[in-house]
């Protein structure tokens, strides 16, 4: 008994957490007592909590493009596969798109990228923007006098194309051979680009140049020394990542790749409100039936596993909130789904109970024997599930299985569902009934075995 | 309370074909309605909820296709595109087949090692066969008779279903598992008969829970939903009906097999 309270008082904390968790971040309520105002406000959790929901909930558009990497030499096809999904990336916020996502993969030898856009409102307007190759260009900035300002600073206004452009660059990577062994980005050109870059540093010694990517300012290093040998290096207080990102950026330049769009798909915001609601209410009127079979059925006992299947919720919402899981209309259907799989360990318990009860054994030792004996097909039988919803959410990414978002959201929401549901089913509905499950008319104990 | 459920082994199996035949049929001479997820193609949905299917076409022709609809209705507008080239639509049948595939391996790996013996395998295997073709049977004439088609979320019902009737299977067995243990002179007709007449209540009120969530889901949900919904609810109907009556009986007639070869 003394371990059943310890269980209930874990039980009681998880629920808290979880109640915590769930509830508006913004929460706070003022109350007088004995004349004095008393403010509550609850501790804040360093990230937003707010479901994330997917592109079939909150609208937007999905794009799978194909990079076509003919041109690209078989060794440096990952980097410009890397290159063009920074490219991307940039774009994307430039344009302002929150919580945009850009994604590669590689499947049946072709090399993708999939980009999702929510809340895009002209989706023309946003494919032009992805669709370009990228285009990198060495520039030189042109100044003048500010009139706003009276001591007459200088002012960056413009920007005269040079004829050095990503054509002429061979490759950009991260090196630390440099004399304070810094990180720094170098450069390396093609034979073209080499007396095009001679006489660029010769002229502009000791003056920046800018590199241009997609017409927007990338890198501005200022000329050291006249470069004649066709490899450059750019320095500056880097950490690795910067430098990573530098040389990425400017890879996209170097390897320029055509994209070509796969598949697409635009979806509005209200109609996948609408869905939402929909679903919610068809589970809510679901879960009610499910709720009154259970009391009808099993007395108290149903009544204390529908206790448990509300802990089940709580804590499910949760940890999509923590986790986040990207909410989709599918992954509301498996969540569903899953709420009637939770019920099932209940009912095998239940019913090994009354097999037990029938067999003349009294209440507390039937109880044991119910969660016991059931526990072995409910062990086998979840398995079998988790097996299935593993190869529909693809953890290592296998090519030849799927790939796809929705079906992936389905399958982590069955998952995370079916381990739930394991432990409120069996070690919440317990403990509960080990504590709270008297019944009246327990029968005496018979010894006939 | 034991009933002599297995005496009727034979009829079992002649209602399921009764079920299986006239859907395989369909499979072969009509097939499958595929969506554009399987095929290839671009479906526009416009505000009035018309949907027009077309071949791949690219975004900035669905929008003159919208422009010259909106002369004849100014507030006509388009809710959703989808377009997917053909190449992405073979991948998908291909990746379907071999989740269906790597799932019936595993299982039949997994439920022969946790039973010790490779018809319980087998036997649960071909029930979640049985269930796939009721499924997929039904879906077709579904497809011939209603225009209903088959998108990729079809595709992770089938395997849900798979998984389900798997689960639903595998509660029985267990039973039959624990009589193996503790009792040595039953056949398995005995067991297959103890072990149905013990599970049933279980079975039905388990089945019942979720035949009302895919219910709700099936009559109340999104449109979006409604068809994936369906074969969820159908597949749990034939998943929960194939564990007693196909499942179970198939090891029964596994036996009466071996004991006339004897």
């Amino acid at each position: 008994m003394r371990h059943s309270r310890g269980t209930l008082y874990f039980i009681i904390f998880i629920c808290v957490l979880s109640l915590y968790l769930n509830l508006p971040q913004n929460l706070n309520f003022s109350k007088k007592i004995l004349n004095k105002e008393f403010h509550f406000t609850l501790p804040r959790f360093p990230r937003n909590l707010n479901f994330k929901k997917g592109l079939d909930l909150s609208g937007g558009m999905r794009v799978t493009l194909l990079v076509d990497m003919e041109k690209i030499g078989e060794g440096q096809r990952q980097t410009a596969l890397d290159s063009v999904r920074s490219v991307i990336s940039r774009r994307v916020d430039l344009y302002g798109v929150s919580e945009a996502s850009v994604k590669t993969s590689v499947a049946a030898a072709q090399y993708r990228l999939v980009v999702e856009l929510p809340g895009i409102e002209k989706p023309q307007e946003a494919l032009d923007l992805i669709g370009q190759t990228a285009s990198l260009t060495f520039a030189t900035p042109i100044y003048k006098a500010d009139p706003a300002s009276p001591s007459g600073e200088l002012k960056l206004v413009n920007f005269t194309p040079s004829d050095l452009t990503g054509n002429d660059l061979a490759a950009a990577t991260v090196t630390f051979e440099t004399q304070d062994r810094q990180p720094a980005v170098s450069l390396k050109f093609k034979d073209s680009g080499r007396d095009k870059f001679a006489k660029l540093t010769k002229e502009f010694l000791g003056k920046p140049i800018a590199i241009l990517l997609d017409q927007s300012i990338l890198s501005a290093p200022t000329v050291q020394s006249e470069i004649t040998s066709g490899d450059a290096i750019i320095t500056g207080k880097f950490t690795i990542d910067e430098a990573k990102f530098l040389a990425t950026q400017l890879n996209a330049g170097a390897l320029p790749v055509p994209i070509k769009i796969l598949s697409q798909k635009n979806i509005s915001a209200t109609l996948g409100n609408a869905s939402l609601n929909q679903s919610l209410i068809a589970g809510g009127i679901g879960l009610a039936v499910v709720a009154v079979f259970m009391c009808l059925y099993y007395g108290w006992m149903g009544f204390i596993s529908v206790i448990g299947l509300l802990v089940y919720g709580l804590i499910t919402a949760a940890l999509y909130r923590l986790i986040p899981v990207t909410l989709t209309l599918p992954g509301v259907a498996g969540f569903i789904l899953s709420v009637g799989m939770a019920v099932d360990s209940n009912i095998l318990i239940f019913e090994r109970y009354r097999e037990e009860i029938r067999a003349g054994k009294p209440s507390a030792i039937a109880l044991e024997l119910g969660f016991g004996r059931a526990w072995n097909s409910i062990k086998d039988a979840n398995l079998a599930t988790i097996i299935t919803g593993l190869i529909l959410f693809n953890p290592l990414e296998w090519t030849f299985l799927n790939t796809s978002g929705s079906v992936r959201g389905f399958a982590l929401t069955l998952i995370l569902g079916i381990l739930i549901s394991l432990f409120t089913g069996i070690v919440v509905t317990r403990t509960f009934l080990r504590i709270f499950y008297k019944p009246k008319n327990t029968k005496p104990l018979i010894l006939n075995t | 309370m034991t009933i002599d459920w297995m005496k009727y082994r034979y009829l079992y199996i002649v209602f399921s074909l009764l079920i299986i035949i006239p859907g395989l049929f369909s499979l072969i001479f009509y097939g499958l309605k595929l969506s554009i997820d399987f095929t290839g193609g671009s479906v526009l949905t416009l505000s009035d909820s018309t949907v027009i299917h077309q071949k791949y076409i690219t975004q900035q022709q669905a929008d003159e296709l919208v422009e010259k609809l909106q002369e004849k209705d100014k507030d006509l507008k388009l809710v959703s595109f989808e377009t997917i080239g053909p190449s992405m639509g073979q991948e998908t049948t291909n990746k379907t087949i071999s989740a269906v595939l790597l799932a019936s391996l595993l299982l039949l790996i997994h439920i022969s090692h946790a039973f010790k013996q490779l018809k319980f395998g087998v036997c649960a295997i071909l029930a979640m066969l049985h269930d796939s073709l009721v499924l997929l049977g039904i879906f077709s004439l579904l497809g011939h008779f209603f225009n209903i088609e088959i998108d990729l979320l079809f595709v992770t019902a089938t395997l849900t279903v798979l998984s389900f009737s798997v689960h639903d299977t595998i509660v029985v067995y267990d039973r039959i598992r624990e009589l193996q243990r503790h009792t040595s002179n039953l056949s398995m007709y005995e067991m297959a008969n103890q072990a149905v007449s013990e599970t049933m209540v279980r079975s039905l009120n388990n089945s019942l829970t979720i035949i009302f969530m895919l219910l709700a889901l099936v009559l109340l949900g999104g449109d979006t939903t409604r068809y994936f919904a369906l074969a969820l609810l159908i597949g749990t109907i034939s998943g929960s009906y194939s564990s007693p009556f196909t499942a179970v009986p198939l090891l029964a007639i596994w036996d009466d097999l071996k004991n006339r070869k004897k």
